[in-house]
């Protein structure tokens, strides 16, 4: 079995002909959301997401889109095989940003214009919990044993550590100037947050019991380039922690950082305004959403370097990828 | 701009009571502040209610902090603005305030820190008694919107008492450079930097030949001063100047405009040939007249047409619309440049309390002049303090009325410190030396 699994992974990589997936775009400025096959990367539909979508991401088992449609006030819900709406999820005001737990169960959403995450249950469609966190609430991650839900507010400053037991904060760590993204590493001792006005990534380790030690601070260098415009939004790590990509906004770059030593190994050019990165399901693939050339570049992981980008609709926000 | 809120703009209900009580001091319309009549002293305080509910402690910062604050406004006797969407509304950098102590407050939260802010309006012959109330209620950081000479007494009054006060609404250079004082701290953006981000601009476009039309009063003539040190500083060339005297004309009304297309071709005939008309009315009696009306197709830049500005209800850009949002559910109006430096400035106030963990005025000054402070303030960049005169660093938004059509520092500026130190004045240049 092992060999079978190992075997056709290979030739997936190889040739990867078909089990192809797809990613969802979504469209701030169009208000659309596009469809990209990632075996020929080519756009196979586009359709609409509802007002200002932004935050996007899957069931787990691929079957439903959840999009933040943020001028609607609401979660929509989208069929990933017909695109068909399906239904509308409570999300209060103004939702940006979202993670959904393993079992699909819950949303847990960063409301930006009230200080609060919302907890909706995607099956009875009610809002659970409702919790006070700092102003302009952004990031959201969740640790991979579910326990923790992290979300950055960007003028506050902080991570707001959310235990999803009873949704109360259990601990607060100030970050640098406007936090916007969070992502765990997959066997969660680690959680990594970026600073967009800040330009660092902060790198704090997670003791067993969640709780979180701010250990490091990574920041940005690129020659020929103001450290003004070095301004970190998104961060994806791979599934063995070897290496963390930031995207790196208005510098139009992705940095590669190595998980180890925590030190920027390189700056792999991109579209204009780089925001939000989703991998593929194998990781092979990482794909970039760029705002203001209405694009999004795909990475090759392995060698670290742009190989392609794909137009898409107006103003590229999020990124998202079927699994398997 | 535009005054009036779209019909969808519907207050918060959390913001009711407040929402309540702006609109029925709306002084846009109410002609005594326009007229410096006395003025009753508003004071309104805003006490976060959820901090200890919900104050969960963070290592290291775990002291419980009260902050207090006022803002001090002077209001001068003022003739109208030319256009009416100049207006000031009577809670005019007060809702600013009041967006601040909610922004800081929910911070606090996390912290155990307090933010309340008293805001007092007074004419110019009670500021001094105000000021001294202020003190007497033991208040040590404040906020003051006021004249330049005003300013300067205020501080020194305040220092005596070792407060610290933040400068929102007076652009003088000289308050910068020779007058400075190491107690006062500048959140608004002075005429040079203004003054400097139009010849940016300009330099950009190639647009290198200036006429110079200025104002005859001591604010338009500053202002004159400031657009001829930048056309100096980029290599611009001011090829004729005019003055625009204030004789003291009426306002735009009735029949006033056909006077005015009348006039200002005239006023502007045969001047050298020039790409850019550049306005300096610090006073507001002639400049929004210029569009349009000279004798020559070019465009204005400076007091109208481009105008340099710190803020404006319209931008968007670097999350801003969440900044607006959030001010116009809690005011029920649009932002003007004053309440966003009046927010600024208990911004930097409250990052320094939350970062340094402390309220004393002199730490949060020295925190705010280290090489720790930055802040985030919508413009795309952090904000900091020059420490050799109390200046803050920011980007200047170019703005048409509509939209912000560039913002400078432009491309290609550069500065061995910051791209923001190519605007006003540098450290070099200053001669204060109350910093040092």
């Amino acid at each position: 079995m092992k060999t079978l699994i190992a075997t056709s992974l290979l030739a997936l990589l190889a040739a990867s002909p078909s089990l192809a997936n797809k990613a969802f775009v979504s469209n701030e400025r169009g208000n659309t959301i596009t469809v990209v096959d990632t075996d020929t990367w080519e756009v196979i539909q586009e359709f609409d997401g509802g007002n200002r979508p932004r935050g996007i991401t899957l069931s787990p088992d691929g079957r439903k889109l959840y999009v933040c449609a943020s001028d609607d006030n609401l979660v929509r819900v989208f069929d990933t095989e017909t695109y068909r709406e399906l239904e509308s999820l409570p999300s209060g005001p103004d939702p940006e940003l979202f993670v959904i737990d393993p079992t699909g169960r819950h949303l847990y959403i960063a409301n930006e214009d009230d200080n609060l995450v919302t907890v909706t249950d995607t099956e009875t469609r009610t809002v659970l919990a409702e919790v006070p966190v700092g102003v302009e609430p952004e990031g959201m991650a969740i640790s991979p044993d579910a326990k923790w839900v992290v979300n950055t507010s960007e003028t506050t400053n902080m991570a707001h550590f959310i235990s999803t037991e009873d949704y109360k904060i259990r601990h607060n760590v100030l970050v640098d100037q406007r936090p916007r993204y969070a992502q765990y590493t997959d066997d969660g001792t680690r959680l990594f947050v970026s600073a967009e006005i800040g330009g660092t990534v902060s790198v704090m380790d997670i003791a067993p019991d969640g709780t979180p030690t701010l250990v490091d601070k990574i920041s940005f260098e690129v020659p020929g380039v103001l450290p003004e415009w070095l301004q970190p939004v998104g961060i994806k790590v791979t599934s063995d922690g070897s290496r963390i990509f930031v995207a790196l906004g208005p510098a139009n770059r992705v940095a590669v950082i190595d998980g180890e030593t925590l030190e920027v190994l390189d700056y792999i050019i991109v579209g204009q305004r780089v925001w939000q990165l989703a991998f593929t399901p194998d990781q092979a693939y990482l794909l970039t959403t760029n705002g203001n050339s209405n694009d999004i570049t795909i990475i090759d992981v392995a060698a670290e370097k742009a190989i392609k980008s794909v137009q898409v609709g107006q103003q590229p926000w999020g990124v998202v990828v079927t699994p398997n | 701009m535009v005054q009036s809120l779209p019909s969808s703009l519907q207050p918060d209900k959390r913001y009711r009571l407040q929402f309540a009580s702006v609109l029925l001091g709306l002084t846009a319309r109410n002609p005594t502040i326009q007229n410096g009549r006395r003025e009753v002293i508003v004071r309104q305080i805003i006490a976060p209610l959820l901090a200890v509910l919900l104050y969960v402690g963070l290592a290291g910062h775990a002291s419980a902090l009260d902050v207090k604050a006022a803002v001090l406004r002077i209001d001068y006797p003022r003739l109208l603005p030319i256009s009416r969407y100049d207006l000031r509304p009577e809670d005019l950098g007060f809702a600013g305030a009041m967006l601040a102590d909610e922004d800081n407050g929910t911070t606090g939260t996390f912290l155990g820190h307090t933010y309340e802010t008293e805001q007092i309006a007074v004419p110019p012959e009670e500021a001094d008694a105000a000021l001294e109330q202020i003190l007497a209620d033991g208040i040590r950081l404040i906020v003051v919107m006021a004249e330049g000479r005003d300013l300067l007494r205020l501080t020194d009054r305040a220092a005596q008492d070792d407060a610290l006060v933040l400068n929102a609404t007076a652009p003088e250079a000289s308050l910068r450079s020779e007058e400075c004082r190491a107690s006062l701290l500048h959140i608004a953006p002075s005429n040079l930097m203004l003054a400097d981000a139009i010849a940016q601009f300009s330099v950009w476009k190639k647009w290198d030949e200036w006429f110079l039309v200025s104002g005859s009063n001591y604010a338009d003539t500053s202002l004159a001063d400031a657009y001829r040190r930048a056309a100096r500083k980029f290599g611009l060339n001011i090829v004729e100047e005019r003055v625009f005297a204030d004789t003291g004309g009426s306002r735009r009304t009735d029949s006033g405009h056909v006077l005015v297309q009348r006039q200002l071709p005239t006023f502007t005939q045969g001047a050298k040939r020039h790409d850019v008309l550049i306005a300096a009315d610090g006073t507001d009696y002639f400049a929004r007249y210029l569009p349009y009306h000279l004798s020559s197709p070019r465009p204005v830049m400076g007091s109208a047409g481009l105008r340099p500005v710190t803020f404006h209800a319209a931008h968007e850009a670097w999350g801003t619309t969440q900044y607006q949002t959030r001010f116009e559910a809690l005011s029920g109006r649009y932002a003007h440049a004053e309440d966003y430096n009046v927010w600024l400035a208990l911004r930097v106030i409250g990052e320094a309390v939350t970062r340094a963990s402390t309220v004393d005025a002199q730490a949060i000054r020295d925190y705010a002049l280290s090489d720790a402070f930055e802040l985030a303030a919508f413009k795309g960049q952090k904000v900091t303090f020059r420490d050799w005169n109390g200046q803050m660093r920011q980007p200047i938004l170019l703005y048409d009325g509509m939209i912000t059509v560039s913002v400078s520092p432009q491309e290609g500026f550069l500065h061995q410190v910051s791209p923001l130190d190519t605007l006003g004045l540098d450290r070099p240049e200053t001669e204060c030396t109350s910093f040092n």
